[in-house]
C-alpha cells in the first residue's frame, strides 16, 4: 500500500509554492540585495504567478504534465538565472517521473531535477547556491524512502534538510553567480537561491499535510485520483 | 551564412554590440540582438532570443553568444548541437570575430573557431 501522489497534489504544490513566494517576496529580495542584484523575490514571484496561470489555462492531465508545464513556464517567464535553473529542474523531474507517482518515484525524479541544476549551473554543494538546499533535501528524501516513511514525514525531513542547508550557506564564500564577484564579502549572508529552494520544498509538507484520506490509494489499483 | 545572436542582459548592450559587429564585418552580416527582458528590463528572454534566431536563420547554422549569468544558462538550454551552437567566448571580441567569419561565408565550425580565437587577443602584451 503506497500512497499515490496524483495530479492534484502536484498542482497544489505549485499553488502553495506560488503563494509562499508571494508572501516571502520581500525577504528573498532583501537577501538578494545583500549579495546579488535584488531581483530574486520579484523574478520568482512573476515566474510562479505565470505557472499558476498556465496550470489554470491548460489544466494538466498528469503529474508529468504539471512539472513540464511549470518548468517550461519558468524558463520562459523569469528573466533571471533562477528561471532556467528552476525550470530545468522541474522539466527534468517531469521527464524522469514514472506514474503512478509513489514516494520512491518522486524521490528519484527529484534527484534527476537536482542533477539538472548541477549540470546547467556547473555548480556543486558548497558553492553557496540553491544546490546547498536541494542536494540535502534530495538525500533526505532518498533516506526516507529507504526507511519506508509516508510522504508527509519524508517531506518534513526534506524540508528540514533544505532549511539546514540554507542556513549552512551563511558562512560560505560564493563561487557562482554575481555573489562570486564579491569574494570574501559574500561570507555572512544567506544565499537567496537556497532560501527559495527551501520554501519550495517546504510547500510539499503543507500540501501533503492537507491531503485528505481519500487520496491514499493502492498503486496496484492503478488509481490516479487526479482532480485535474 | 551562419547567423549570430548576441544575448545580453541589456537591450542596449546587445543592440550596440550587434551594430558594432555589423559595422566591422559588413552590413550584410547576419547578426541579431536579443538583449534584456521583453518589458525592457535587465535580464534574459527566451522569446526575444527565439525571434532573433529566426531573423538570422539562413539554414547554415546559428551561433549564440551570451554575456553572463542567466544569458549563458538560457543559451545553454536553447542550444541544439550542430544547428544552434553556444560560443563560449568574450562577448564583444567574440561577436566581432564570429561576424567577420560568418560574413565571409565560413561554415558553422569555422565561425565558432574564429570566435574562440578571441580568447587569445591581448591588448598590451603580445603572445
Amino acid at each position: 500500500m503506497d500512497t499515490v501522489l496524483d495530479t492534484a497534489f502536484f498542482v497544489a504544490w505549485f499553488e502553495d509554492a506560488a503563494k509562499v513566494i508571494r508572501l516571502r517576496r520581500e525577504d528573498l529580495t532583501r537577501l538578494d540585495a545583500a549579495i546579488g542584484d535584488a531581483d530574486h523575490g520579484v523574478n520568482l514571484d512573476r515566474g510562479f504567478t505565470e505557472v499558476r496561470k498556465a496550470l489554470a489555462d491548460w489544466p494538466p492531465a498528469s503529474p508529468v504534465q504539471v512539472l513540464v508545464s511549470a518548468g517550461t513556464t519558468l524558463i520562459r517567464r523569469v528573466g533571471g538565472a533562477s528561471g532556467p535553473l528552476y525550470g530545468s529542474a522541474f522539466r527534468q523531474m517531469g521527464k524522469a517521473l514514472e506514474e503512478p507517482v509513489t514516494l520512491a518515484r518522486f524521490a528519484g525524479a527529484f534527484e534527476a531535477g537536482v542533477v539538472a541544476v548541477e549540470r546547467l549551473g556547473k555548480a556543486a554543494p558548497g558553492d553557496k547556491t540553491m544546490l546547498d538546499a536541494l542536494v540535502p533535501a534530495s538525500r533526505a528524501l532518498a533516506q526516507a524512502v529507504h526507511e519506508g516513511l509516508e510522504p508527509r514525514e519524508a517531506f518534513e525531513r526534506a524540508a528540514r534538510a533544505a532549511e539546514e542547508g540554507t542556513q549552512a550557506t551563511i558562512p560560505m564564500r560564493a563561487r557562482k553567480g554575481r555573489a562570486s564577484y564579491l569574494g570574501e564579502r559574500s561570507v555572512g549572508h544567506e544565499d537567496p537561491g537556497a532560501a527559495s529552494s527551501a520554501l519550495i520544498v517546504a510547500s510539499l509538507v503543507t500540501v501533503a499535510g492537507g491531503m485528505p484520506d481519500g487520496m491514499t490509494d493502492d498503486v496496484a489499483d492503478g488509481a490516479d485520483g487526479a482532480g485535474g | 551564412m551562419v547567423g549570430i545572436v548576441l544575448v545580453a542582459h541589456s537591450a542596449g548592450l546587445a543592440a550596440e554590440t550587434a551594430a558594432l559587429a555589423r559595422g566591422i564585418a559588413g552590413a550584410e552580416a547576419p547578426v541579431a540582438a536579443a538583449g534584456g527582458t521583453e518589458d525592457g528590463g535587465l535580464g534574459t528572454s527566451v522569446d526575444l532570443i527565439e525571434r532573433a534566431l529566426a531573423s538570422v536563420d539562413q539554414g547554415d547554422g546559428l551561433v549564440l553568444i551570451p554575456d553572463l549569468g542567466s544569458s549563458v544558462l538560457t543559451a545553454r538550454l536553447l542550444a541544439e548541437p550542430g544547428r544552434v551552437e553556444l560560443a563560449d567566448v568574450p562577448f564583444v571580441e567574440g561577436a566581432i570575430a564570429a561576424a567577420v567569419s560568418a560574413a565571409a561565408g565560413a561554415p558553422l565550425a569555422d565561425v565558432l573557431a574564429a570566435a574562440a580565437d578571441a580568447w587569445t587577443y591581448r591588448k598590451v602584451s603580445g603572445p
